[in-house]
């Protein structure tokens, strides 16, 4: 009885996991450099990043032992992971009119450095990066970040 | 088996206190504040379940605790350095604008904007996977309409003559705003130099 309740809850996370992609697919930034092995989860896909490649919202990027990336998005926020990062990318919406949005962003576990973009300045409430302990709010900064690995 | 699972399971507490003490002690977060570049102040607003702090001074950081603890402490610029360098030589190149100026109606650029292109085009050029946008200004001479035209003629010659100057075209996006977004606010019909522009940004 137990059983059969888990799996239909299951059935509607996976139901509402796939609504949520499908509107979801909005170009966040690009990968600038990338240096050993460097994947970007997306959907159930995982990709492998190259220079060039695209980052959408929802995605999350992933870096191998020795391995680093570094991400431009769109309001000129630059991120950088370090070794054994995991970085999703929950929320971007840039309007390169008003320069207005929001950016919402976790680093499940790894080093992180980020410098803020125009969002900062203009939405600042609306920017968010977090940790599984804490949830950070940058205001015009730069920054790190450096989180522990839980059961992973 | 009833003693079995019990003597299990304080085994298991035991174990989960020594790694919550663990992780007391070395902190599950580590956060940093850096200097802005262009020397601006900055913060840096921290919340947990425990709490909230705000990093405020260049180097201030900050370790968290698993259960949400925050204990203040202090970095370096040696520091950081010694500790994140791999993380820090990662980071993108910074985003670029360039200002580039044009003669009265027409999308032909000043001679000092000239002289200018020169090292916009290195530096385009010199850019890992740059993703560009020109987007072109008017002053207030003219009508509206024909302004919303040629902003945008200006935004695209750019964006032709720097690509056949060997730049990437493939994120190369152009706009025109008329004269929407004066540099220089001028009443309606004025001749204004630098309101004659094309601004355009690498990232």
């Amino acid at each position: 009885m137990l059983a059969i309740t888990k799996r239909h809850w299951m059935f509607g996370l996976i139901m509402i996991s796939t609504i949520g992609g499908a509107e979801a697919l909005a170009e966040a930034g690009m990968v600038k450099s990338v240096k050993g092995n460097v994947t970007i989860e997306r959907e159930r896909a995982t990709l492998t990043a190259k220079p060039g490649s695209l980052l959408l919202v929802s995605d999350t990027i992933v870096t191998g032992d020795n391995s680093t990336v570094g991400i431009t998005l769109e309001d000129g926020t630059l991120l950088s992971a370090g070794p054994k990062s995991s970085l999703s990318l929950n929320k971007f919406l840039f309007d390169n009119t008003t320069n207005k949005g929001a950016l919402d962003a976790t680093l499940k576990h790894g080093t992180l450095a980020v410098v803020s973009g125009k969002l900062s300045k203009t939405s600042q409430e609306a920017v968010i990066y977090r940790t599984p302990t804490t949830i950070l709010g940058a205001r015009g900064t730069e920054f790190l970040i450096e989180t522990e690995a839980k059961d992973k | 088996m009833q003693i079995f699972l019990e003597s299990t399971f304080r085994f298991v507490t035991l174990l989960f206190v020594i790694s919550t003490l663990g992780a007391c002690a070395t902190g599950s977060d580590r956060i940093v504040l850096l200097p802005n570049k262009d020397g601006s102040p900055s913060a840096l607003i921290l919340k947990t379940s425990k709490g909230e702090k705000i990093l405020d001074k260049p180097y201030a950081a900050a370790n968290v605790a698993e259960n949400g603890s925050i204990k203040p402490s202090e970095q370096s610029a040696e520091s950081v350095k010694a500790n994140y360098s791999d993380l820090l030589s990662a980071q993108p190149e910074r985003p670029v604008s360039y200002m580039l100026y044009f003669i009265s109606g027409t999308d032909e650029l000043t001679p000092q904007s000239k002289v200018m292109l020169e090292p916009v085009k290195a530096e385009l050029k010199a850019r890992a996977s740059p993703e560009i946008t020109a987007i072109g200004h008017t002053d207030t001479v003219g009508k509206d309409t024909d302004n919303d035209i040629l902003s945008r003629e200006r935004a695209t010659t750019m964006r032709n003559l720097l690509v056949t100057y060997g730049v990437s075209g493939e994120h190369f996006a152009v706009a025109g705003r008329g004269e929407r977004e004066l540099l220089v606010q001028t009443a309606d019909g004025v001749d204004e130099p630098r309101n004659r522009r094309v601004e355009i940004n690498v990232r």
